[in-house]
């Protein structure tokens, strides 16, 4: 047999479930892999001792002829994710050592069904970035290298240690949010596949919050059938979320291999940006071919608001950010200055130590436009603008079943390339935001490689909560596409 | 209405009040507004708390759907709009006792919208209009005189809801904006939605007060913030008044400011003025869908209301001809009204509001007791009454019997009986006594004639030497008969 790690979740599921491995042996095999690939620094904890423990348990229920969907299968945890007794960092200092004493419920989920925690992923602090380089803990190394070059790429953000970790085959798959394409952009650069369900999907109860009304968890996985997999156990309705919604989940994977033919899939001219490398338009026109091959039906559509789904995004998002971070004063818990006169020097120093740059930047931007005079020309505009890209993928989906175009606007980028410029790092957000605006699904799939070797992805844009169609074009695109390139070992 | 209400005289002139009150309530409720914890008041510190209350990552409010029944309980109450949909905001300001960092409230789309009460002061009704009711977070409790060095904060009020309840400027004087301040409360216990105990903090309110000449524009007004008692509205406002008028008339301007209490000289001073007010930075919770109220729901709650002190009060009046002083003192507490209709029930309203609000209130009142406590139910009472009527005792004999009633809870025909204080009305008897005391005192005999004002002293001799027990109607008559007096 292969290496243990080299299976997809899905025939790790099998081979557990007819006992042909234990889950310790995947669990130490993928602890081992950990081990080895601390060069890529994907994980800011790992829980060893936890993992085993998990693994036996899974073992004897497997033995026993229990075990729920994904039981024994190994899995790293995006470290926004609260997990009980196991440190919660969300990337940043402000949270070095906080503890929960609650699961988050999409964990909560996980464990249900028998998965085993690895370790906790790193991160973008409070998954503000697109690079990981926002992370106290240091940058995510992307496994993924320039054919013939030896420099280091990030793994996109802010679900950098996701992604990294799932390419690196750290983990079986990891869970993962995004607020404005934190799971489809680090897919798209580590040839992984990312989904961002619809808003209310996934429970946000027990993840630390960046932008309530964005935020939303999905998995980062190996390929289309494994993220199907983590989708269905990860999503479900939650009465501590009051956004959650009560609808049943589907089993996403029996949507896989349906055929597409008849669907119609809408490109829309817009997301064809000025100064967009002539790969990526080559990639995206194969995509479009691929889908026609497969029978769908190609109709051209137009999303004139796009141009102005960053700009709202960066409203909206810092807004919720500035007051959602308040509750970071070191009070409670968390990061306290040691040095301060009183209750006001307490704060400052606290939260001046506690957050890192990008951090503050989005807060004081999120204050700043929510503040007596500004509110109605940024934040109130914004989500009239919101409103008005929503009702323009509505529109878009009266004829359409699906939207297709590029996931991001490059392939992974050198460290420290962007990590100066922020409208620059910003524009890594341009193809996904709008789903996050709008509420929908979106998914970013490996499609192909550039000159230098480094992975693309293209993403589909599904109705809010039919995930089921957007599988079904997942799966249809990543046959079409036939992507088998894996990163070279060169961190173990 | 407007000029009888009274007005302030300065050393320039007269000077009208004009006083406001954004009342805070506690909404009477086993949980908190936005999470499980319990919002009992009593518990040691820090022992109410959930994982929301103390904001910790992630965690994510729940509304109460009891509390939005209560809330809207009370807007009914305050015959006030419902409305359908509502929105919850974030209120932003850093304070240890604000974990979230953010008070849940409702800015721009409250609950309730507007509504008004009637108020009574002397005898007299106004109306007081509601401009809103909204429901949001308290905060928790600082105390900084524990330790010298640092503070504690106490987090079991944070996430209790209230309701805050802002009326128009619509109170002329200190005691209108008292007799306001009391009818909320008696609105609010009628309609068990707030306890109304004040020294618990659940009722609390801020007091904006502005002067101006009768007639003109309003004045500026300052904010007196967090009183928790009747008395201490009518002081803050009295005490503001006079301060706002002796500045204008000294040629001093009012800033717009907020202003505190205090309790031991019951004066206000500067808290903070209009430049430092805080940039809240409201904006709608992302955490939190909008409040939609089905309708079928809303008049589900409105046929489960309680008659409320308004509507009792106009149904004492009409029903049983009570005065509007009387009507209000009887309705203002569920208890004492359900007391007085216990007791008019079969019997003469009037009389029975007589004895209810002289005798028993009274007789609470010096005992320190309250409606709840009395010693004479309203049963026992009835039949007090039902004594006098038919003339088993004379109503004098009636009040010692009822001061008995009330030192040993005992029944009035039970004492009665056994003092042997039936009413004498054998005729026989009371001629026998009239004779006596006619062969005794043939002085006043014959002066009576001359100077009737004398028969009451034949009255009273009778009286003494039956011991009080005679009908007083027969020895009227028959001494009336045998003196040959008109």
């Amino acid at each position: 047999m292969t290496n243990i790690t080299d299976l997809t979740l899905a025939d790790l599921r099998d081979a557990l479930k007819s006992k042909k491995v234990s889950s310790l042996e995947a669990t130490d095999a993928y602890l081992s892999n950990i081990e080895k690939a601390r060069e890529l620094n994907a994980f800011v904890t790992v829980t060893a001792d936890r993992a085993r423990e998990m693994a036996k348990a899974s073992d004897a229920r497997i033995a026993k002829g229990d075990g729920g969907a994904i039981e024994g299968v190994p899995l790293g945890i995006k470290d926004l994710f609260c997990t009980q007794g196991v440190q919660s960092t969300a990337g940043s200092h402000i949270l070095e050592g906080f503890v929960p004493t609650y699961e988050s419920s999409v964990s909560a989920n996980l464990w249900r069904d028998g998965a085993v925690m690895l370790g906790k992923l790193n991160m973008d602090e409070f998954a503000m970035g697109s690079s990981n380089e926002t992370s106290y803990f240091g940058p995510v190394i992307n496994p993924w290298r320039a054919k013939g070059g030896n420099s280091k790429l990030t793994p996109g953000g802010s679900s950098g240690g996701s992604s990294a970790g799932v390419a690196a085959h750290l983990c079986a798959a990891a869970t993962a949010t995004d607020t404005g394409g934190s799971i489809r952009q680090p897919a798209s650069l580590t040839a992984t596949v990312g989904v961002k369900p619809t808003y209310g999907r996934c429970s946000r109860w027990g993840v630390v919050a960046f932008a309530s009304s964005l935020d939303q968890a999905g998995p980062i996985a190996r390929d289309v059938r494994d993220s199907a997999i983590m989708l269905r156990s990860m999503a479900g309705h939650d009465p501590k979320d009051s956004t959650s919604i009560d609808r049943p989940v589907p089993d996403y994977e029996s949507s896989l291999g349906q055929s597409v033919k008849g669907l119609k899939i809408g490109v829309p001219k817009e997301y064809r940006i000025d100064g967009m490398p002539g790969e990526i338009e080559k990639l995206w026109a194969d995509g479009i071919k691929w889908m026609k091959d497969a029978g769908c039906e190609i109709v051209d559509i137009s999303l004139p608001l796009t141009k102005y789904a960053l700009p709202v995004y960066y409203i909206v998002a810092p807004a919720e950010a500035s007051s959602n971070l308040a509750r970071y004063d070191g009070v409670r818990y968390g990061h306290r200055a040691k040095e301060y006169s009183d209750v006001l020097s307490m704060y400052s120093n606290t939260r001046a130590e506690g957050f890192g740059k990008e951090v503050q930047r989005r807060i004081m931007i999120g204050a700043y436009v929510l503040s007596a005079g500004y509110y109605d020309a940024y934040y109130l505009r914004a989500q009239k603008v919101r409103k008005r890209i929503f009702d323009e993928f509505v529109d878009a989906f009266s004829k359409v079943d699906l939207i297709l175009t590029p996931s991001a606007p490059s392939a992974a980028f050198a460290l420290g390339e962007k990590s100066n410029d922020p409208v620059q790092m910003y524009l890594n957000d341009v193809f996904t935001v709008t789903a996050n605006l709008a509420g929908l699904p979106g998914a970013s799939v490996p499609a192909g490689l550039d000159e230098r070797g480094l992975p693309l992805g293209l993403q589909l844009i599904a109705k809010p909560f039919d995930e089921e169609t957007m599988f079904k074009g997942m799966y249809a695109l990543e046959q079409a596409a036939a992507f088998k390139a894996r990163p070279e070992v060169w961190w173990a | 209405m407007t000029e009888s209400r009274k007005l302030l005289k300065g050393e320039t002139g007269d000077w009208e009040v004009v006083i406001g009150l954004e009342v805070h309530a506690q909404v009477s409720s086993k949980s908190k507004l936005f999470s499980g914890a319990s919002a009992q008041y009593g518990a040691g510190p820090n022992e109410n708390v959930s994982l929301v209350d103390a904001a910790m990552p992630g965690m994510l409010p729940v509304i109460n759907r009891y509390c939005v029944e209560q809330a809207v309980k009370t807007g009914l109450g305050l015959n006030a709009k419902i409305n359908q949909w509502s929105r919850f905001d974030r209120k932003n300001y850093f304070y240890p006792d604000l974990p979230q960092g953010y008070q849940i409230s409702q800015y721009k789309d409250p609950i309730v919208g507007e509504g008004e009460v009637e108020v009574e002061v002397d005898g007299q009704e106004i109306t007081v209009g509601i401009e809103r009711l909204h429901l949001e977070q308290d905060a928790g409790k600082s105390i900084h005189d524990l330790s010298p060095k640092e503070s504690y904060v106490d987090l079991n009020r944070s996430g209790v809801a209230l309701m805050e309840i802002v009326s128009r400027p619509d109170m002329r004087s200190a005691d209108e904006a008292a007799a306001y301040f009391t009818k909320l409360r008696t609105i609010l216990r009628y309609l068990g939605t707030c306890d109304g105990n004040m020294e618990e903090g659940s009722m609390r309110a801020d007091v904006n007060v502005s002067v101006r000449r009768p007639g003109e524009p309003y004045g500026t007004r300052t904010e007196t913030k967090n009183i928790n008692s009747i008395r201490y509205v009518k002081q803050a406002v009295e005490y503001e008044a006079r301060r706002q008028i002796e500045v204008i008339e000294r040629g001093g301007k009012i800033d717009q400011e907020t202003r505190l209490f205090n309790v031991a000289t019951g004066e206000t001073r500067t808290m903070r003025s209009k430049e430092d007010a805080h940039d809240y930075r409201y904006f709608p919770d992302p955490d939190l869908l909008p409040l939609e109220l089905d309708p079928a729901w809303v008049e589900e709650i409105r046929k489960g209301l309680p008659e409320l002190p308004d509507a009792k009060k106009h149904r004492f009046m009409s029903d049983y001809g009570l005065s509007l002083y009387d009507a209000a003192v009887l309705s203002q507490e569920r208890a004492k009204a359900d007391y007085f209709e216990t007791l008019a029930e079969g019997r003469d309203g009037k009389l029975a509001s007589n004895w209810l609000t002289t005798e028993l209130f009274g007789a609470l009142n010096k005992a320190g007791k309250e409606i709840e406590q009395s010693p004479i139910s309203a049963v026992q009472l009835g039949k007090l009454i039902d004594l006098i009527a038919d003339k088993t005792i004379s109503g004098r004999i009636a009040k010692d019997v009822f001061a008995i009633m009330f030192e040993t809870g005992a029944d009035p025909d039970k004492i009665v009986e056994e003092r042997g204080l039936k009413q004498v009305t054998d005729t026989g008897a009371i001629e026998a006594a009239i004779d006596a005391i006619i062969a005794a005192n043939p002085e006043q005999v014959a002066q009576v004639k001359e100077k009737p004002k004398t028969f009451g002293w034949f009255v009273g001799q009778v009286m003494k030497s039956t011991g009080g027990k005679a009908n007083p109607q027969a020895v009227n008559e028959l001494l009336k008969k045998k003196l040959g007096v008109e």
